[in-house]
Parts: structure tokens; sequence; C-alpha cells
């Protein structure tokens, strides 16, 4: 083994500090998931097996809750776990747990951690590993693995999971004697929370949980290659800072960054010291507040016409903990054309990946923020300041002419929109948002107004269809006193609304929202502008049949069922899941199927191509802008 | 394209090429030569990359290759001032009538015979990679039966050592 670095070794006095007493008021405290209840003092030695460590580091971890199911391999793992506080929640498949534990990360900022058996139990984790991998949450797989000797012989249950998700993982490891385990898990909870967060999975074999071993704590971290880079380099904050304060068309170009790092307080000053337009990303919503006079919307393909035009049209882009993904871009060679942009990310490999970066700044988002507030006040003070007056009237005139809307449908079926809208306006700022993937994940995006940081959850990166339910459940599960509402269509939610049972059994009241238009929206959208309207196979007779039968299915799950099919019940219909808070409640709105999502960029287009309404593109006074 | 050797140094663990070669193909980088081997430090292990790519996307897959948490520290070898070597061993037919001929292209190449047959020799040789082919160009038309040839290894000139320092990391 090499030796610890200074830092590693400064990092497990601190957590030692920080599990003797309060947590300090350290990077390592706030980036990382601070354990929920640190132990009082380190837990004695004792003489254990290998799954006994497990589940007192899990504990020394200050985990409060693990989502799993056991099987062969894991087995040894569940029976200290019986007795554990550590509670357990017997998912209906693993998929399930995965996106549990990233909903509870992502509401409440810990480490979410779930747990399986090996082989199929193991990659039926995969996908909920690849989405938290492409959102970056911090969360800890625990898979059981076959026995040592039977590695390599294609056991039964027996896969590579190590391999299998070396591409989608931050970093895994194959635990090899139980006497690694301490450090293992606190290694793999340190890089899943610090940094750039992400997935680590912790694969142990059979033998290993069973084998006799000494539990000690606090290990010491052995992670010599990582050391993330929190500070930004003075000098390109300097620069950055002159930009802002020079340029006539700026833009802050927020991601889901700036909500990792909690910087969401600062981001506020910042925007209001310099008076910049803000656009928030899909994995930003609710880092700056919607009603925010300076908040232009969402960018990118389903964004707002302000938001993409602002970020086309700017002559500078401060980007914080975004990372130019193609749905925010367009077509990448017709992006901002004529901007500067200062790239600041904790995350080096994101710098001058998609789009070159003029200032690069690497950094945590909260240090970045906060310095860059220094230096704008700096600037300010030496009598350097922007006039956007200009721009301003240009960005007011867009967002006054072009703001969101939709029609009613002309058919007399119940609009998705007015739905939705609706159930932000009931529901309220407080509550918690989870969709799922599609139109109504888009109009969920558009038409509830996100005040608050961590409201809105979802699949950004990897677009997982089914991670509503059980990220929903998750979200409840770390956040119990506060509403939260799964809005899923009923393609994703027929793919992991068995978690409903977990949720009715192990006293989870979430609330779904299914926007049951009868078919695989999105797709059908795209049928409908780029197909020709040949729907193949997009009709999933949820309408046509009535299966299945979404109330009979909530009920048979242990939910209450709703069915709301008309305006004028939406409002009781949702008052009616409101006032239920023992047992989980499905609303079963039905929705005409012709609604689309606008305004829009066609995929492989450029952002000048974006089209308000179909066939409608925006008229901009291009001597204006 | 240029050609690009890469230095980099590794936590000596299970899966660590894995994960760095699996990095390369990933991000469509195809890598022409590859050698791993200890150094100095059993607890840390060198891999040299010889790659084929533009500057820019190279920048890329170097900073995603320092993200790998095993990795410790890259270090991209300039030609100018490094040395650079390959190993080949090459089976060449030579009977009676060529053997001294054979002899003549191996001691002008300061390479060496390793194995003798009765109508075969097996020829070690080091030497950059345009070393070893105008030997290998000069042995073709005896007739070559087999060969081998190890990745490329290399090593910056001066008494600058890239594993030196408390901290194994590029900045």
């Amino acid at each position: 083994m090499t030796r610890p670095t200074p830092e590693t070794l400064a990092h497990s006095a601190r957590r030692a500090r920080a599990a003797a007493g309060p947590a300090p008021d350290t990077d390592a405290a706030r980036v990382a998931a601070t354990p929920a209840a640190p132990a009082v003092r380190p837990p004695a030695p004792a003489q254990v097996s290998g799954a006994g460590s497990l589940v007192r580091s899990l504990e020394a971890l200050g985990v409060d809750v693990v989502f799993g199911i056991p099987g062969g391999a894991i087995l040894p793992a569940y029976d200290p776990l019986y007795d554990s506080t550590v509670r357990h929640i017997l998912v209906r498949h693993e998929q399930g747990a995965g996106h549990a534990a990233t909903g509870y990360a992502q509401a409440t900022g810990r480490v979410g951690v779930c747990m399986a058996t090996s082989g199929p139990g193991a990659t039926n984790l995969v996908t909920p590993i690849a989405d938290a991998y492409m959102d970056s949450v911090p969360v800890v797989a625990i898979t059981g693995q076959v026995a040592r000797p039977a590695i390599g012989t294609d056991a039964f249950q027996e896969a590579d999971i190590q391999g299998i998700t070396l591409p989608i993982t931050k970093h895994n490891f194959l635990v090899q004697n139980a006497e690694e385990i301490p450090q293992v898990l606190a290694e793999a909870f340190h890089l899943a929370s610090t940094g750039r967060p992400g997935p680590v999975l912790v694969d142990i074999p059979k033998d290993v949980l069973q084998a006799p071993t000494t539990f000690t704590w606090p290990p010491t971290l052995d992670l010599p290659g990582y050391r993330p880079t929190l500070h930004p380099h003075g000098k390109q904050i300097r620069e950055a800072a002159r930009l802002m304060t020079s340029s006539r068309r700026p833009v802050l170009y927020v991601g889901g960054g700036v909500l990792k790092a909690g910087a969401t307080e600062g981001l506020r000053r910042l925007a209001e010291l310099t008076g910049i337009p803000v656009v928030t990303t899909l994995m930003a919503l609710g880092a700056f507040p919607d009603s925010h006079p300076q908040h232009l919307g969402m960018p990118g393909m389903h964004g707002t016409v302000a938001a993409v035009y602002g970020l086309q049209k700017a002559d500078l882009i401060v980007a914080l903990g975004a990372r130019f993904d193609d749905r925010v871009t367009g077509r990448l060679d017709s992006f901002a054309p004529d901007a500067a942009v200062v790239h600041a990310d904790i995350d080096p490999a994101e710098i001058g990946k998609n789009r070159r970066a003029d200032v690069p700044v690497v950094g945590d988002a909260q240090h970045v923020i906060d310095e860059l507030i220094a230096a704008v006040e700096a600037e300010r003070a030496a009598g350097r300041t922007a006039d956007l007056a200009d721009w301003w009237t240009q960005l007011d005139d867009l967002r006054k002419r072009y703001p969101l809307g939709y029609e009613e449908p002309a058919d007399g079926t119940l609009s998705p929109q007015y739905v939705i809208k609706r159930l932000g306006e009931i529901a309220g700022p407080d509550a918690i948002y989870v969709a799922g993937v599609g139109q109504h994940q888009m109009w969920a995006s558009q038409f509830i107004s996100y005040e608050k940081p961590y409201t809105w959850l979802n699949s950004g990166g990897l677009g997982t269809m089914g991670y509503a339910v059980p990220a929903a459940m998750g979200a409840k599960v770390g956040k119990p006193d506060t509403v939260v509402w799964g809005i899923d269509g009923d393609g994703c939610f027929q793919m992991t609304n068995q978690e409903l049972a977990t949720c009715a059994l192990e006293g989870i009241p979430v609330k779904i929202a299914v926007i049951n238009n009868g078919n695989l929206g999105m797709v059908r959208q795209w049928q409908t502008l780029f197909y020709g309207e040949r729907y193949s196979n997009t009709d999933l007779g949820t309408h046509k049949h009535r299966i299945p039968d979404f109330v009979k299915l909530a009920e048979a799950l242990g939910c209450v069922g709703l069915r709301c099919e008309n305006a004028a019940d939406v409002d009781k219909t949702i008052a009616a899941a409101m006032e239920i808070n023992d047992a989980p409640v499905v609303i079963d709105f039905v929705v005409g199927k012709d609604a689309m999502v606008w305004p829009m960029v066609a995929a492989g287009t450029s952002n000048d191509e974006i089209m308000f309404a179909r066939g409608v593109r925006p008229a901009f006074d291009e001597d204006e802008l | 394209m240029t050609m690009h050797t890469l230095s980099v140094l590794v936590e000596n663990k299970p899966g660590v090429l894995a994960r760095v070669s699996g990095l390369f193909s990933r991000r469509g980088f195809n890598i022409d030569s590859l050698a791993v081997g200890e150094t100095e430090n059993p607890d840390v292990s060198r891999i040299t990359i010889v790659v084929n790519a533009e500057s820019s996307p190279l920048e890329q897959v170097t900073k995603q290759l320092n993200k790998l948490v095993n990795v410790l520290k890259i270090v991209e070898l300039d030609p100018q001032v490094s040395v650079a070597r390959e190993l080949l061993l090459v089976k060449v037919r030579a009977d009676r009538s060529a053997r001294s001929q054979v002899l003549d292209t191996v001691n002008l190449f300061r390479a060496r015979v390793v194995d003798v047959a009765p109508d075969t020799l097996t020829i070690e040789a080091t030497g950059t990679p345009d070393k070893l082919d105008a030997l290998l160009r000069d042995l073709e038309p005896f007739g070559i039966k087999e060969m081998v040839q190890s990745g490329l290894v290399a090593i910056g000139r001066g008494s600058r050592s890239i594993t030196a320092g408390p901290a194994l990391r590029a900045a």
C-alpha cells in the first residue's frame, strides 16, 4: 500500500473530529454528504464477520437507510442488518433500490445507499448506477459477489459487476479480504460525495462477508490519486469578474453543480450584484427562484425562447457547474457564436470538452461563486460596471412576446399542461416534484414554479424512464415531512410502479400523478413532427383498452387510486390526494394524446431554429439583437 | 494526427490496466502501443501509452484519465528530450548459406542472437521504433518465421524524475 498523503490523513482527522463532535465547517463536511447522525464517539474495535464489519461501517458512516433486496451472495450481510440501527427498505426490483438511493441523495444531499446480491441483482442496478453517474449523484451500491474461489468460473449468479460498471461509476471496488471492509466503505463514501459526486460500487464476495475479522474505526483513507480541486485560481476569477463587469450581453448559465455545492444563496447574491440574467438547466431547476425577475427560465431543447436566445446572442456566458450538454447547446458549431465563455466546474475534464473555454475555472461552485462575488465587488469599487439596460430591454421583450404557454386541446380532452400547472400551484413551492422522462417531464419543468433548491428531481443525463416512482420513494424517505409528488407518464409508470407496494408496506406516502395520454408521448411527438405522423409502436393501449386500469392497479398495490378525466375535477382530485397522508396515492389523469411540448429545438439543429409552436418561429429583430 | 507518448503512473492494483485501456476505447482512441511494468516503487506501476491523436482530444482523454482514482500522474514525454525503446524478438530463416549474411545484419544493428536452430536464428534487438523497422526490413529477404514486439517504453532525459515527489499527481 502507498502511504496516505497529508490530505487523506487530514481528511481522516476531520472525519474523526466530526465523529467526536459537531461537524466542523470545512469543505469536506459540506461537500461530503455529511452522515445523517454521526456516532457520538468512534465505535470500539470488535470481533465480527465481514458482514458485521460492513453493517458497522454503514452505522459509523451515519447511514440511516439502505434500499435493497437480499439474495444468496449478499445474504450474510442481511443477518447483522437485522439488528442494526440502519433501516433496510425491501424493494421489489433492484432498479427501484438504485433510483430510490438516487432520489434520497438528490433530496437530502446525503449519500444514498442501495444493496443487491450478485449476478442478476447486481446487473439490475446497472441502469440506476448509469443514471446516477450521468447526473453526478452520490450513491454507494453494495453488491454481493460469489465466493473468491468461484470468481471466474461462471458460478451460479456470477457476473463481473466491477467490470460491467467500470464506465458508469466514479470508482468501484472488489473487496479482497474482510479487513479492508471499513476502509473500502469509508473510501467509497468519500469518493461518492466529494469533488464531482457520483456512484461508487463495492462488490464483496460471499466468503469475505463470512470471514472473521476485527472491525476498527475510523479507518485511514488511502486515495493518493484523488484530490479534487476545490479552490479556483485567483487569476482566472479576476479575469472572469473583469468580463462580467465589462460585457454587454452576459448570461449566467447555471447547472446542477451549483445545487451539489450548496451554492444557491451565493448564486442569488452574485446574480443580484451583477444584474446578469440567469438560466437554469434541467438539472438546476430550483437553484435560482423561477419567480426571480432575473430568471429567464430553462435553456435547451424545450427551454424558454428568452433563455435559448439569451445564450445564443450572449457576448459572455458564465457557466457554473454546467456541462454544455447537447440538449442545451443544440448544434454545437452554431451555439452562442459571439460569446466568450467562462467555464467553472469542479471537474477539469468538463472544461473545454464541448465548448472551448476562454476562462477556465476549476473549483467547487460555492468557492467559485464566493470568490467571484468578491472579485466583482472589487471591479465595481474601481468604478467598472456594465450597463445591461439594452440587453434587458431585448430579453424582456422576448419574455413578453414568447412566454411559456399551451393551447387547450381542440378535441376537448384534458390538457396535460393544465394538470401539471395546477398540481404545482396547489402543492406549492415546498413540495418535492419527481418526474419520469418524456413530455410530462418537460411540462413539469416548464409549468411548475421551482422556488427552492432540491425540490425538483429528475433523470436528466441518462433520461431513464421509470425513474420517478422509486426516486420519489427515496426522496420521501429522506424528507418524510415534505410532500413528495411523482409526476409520471403512463409509459414510465408501467416500468417501475411495483415500488408502490414497497411504499404502501413501508409507510412511505408518496403521491403519484400519472399523466396518462395512452402513448409514449414524447416519441409520438417526434413521430408527429419528423416521421409523417406514422405512429409506430407508441400507443400503449392505456386509453383504448384501459389496460392496465391505473386506479385498480394502485389499489392492488396498497395505494389509494383516484381518476380525473376533465378540467373541472382537477383541483378537487389534487386536493383529495393532498388530504391523504397515511398511504401512497395515485391519480390517473386521463389527458389528450396530441398535446406537444413547445418551444422546441429539433435534435441536431441550431438553437437559432427554435420553434415557439408547431410551424411558428419566433420573430426576432436581428438588428436589435 | 501526431504520435504522443504518455507516461501514466498508476497504483499497482488489480484491474487498473483495464480501467486505463477501457477509457481509451470508450472515448474513441486507438492505442498504438502499450507497455506496463513496476517502477522503483513497487506500489506504483508505469504505463507507457503511444497514441495517435490531435492535441485537443488528447487533452480530453488525459483529463479523463486523471479522473481515474488509481491514476497518480500523467506526463506526456517530449520525443526531443526523452529516450524511447522497444524490444523485438524475431525468428529468421538462416540455413547454412544465409547464416553469415544474417549475422552481418545482426552485428550491423548491434542486435544479439539469443537462440540457434539448424535453419533459423532468433534475434533480440532493442531500439527506437525506426531502428527496429530498419532491422526488420533488412531481415525480411531471408524470411521472417515469427516475431514479437514489446510496447514502447520511454523515460525523460536528464536528472529529473517524474516519479519523485510526495504526491504523484499531475497539476
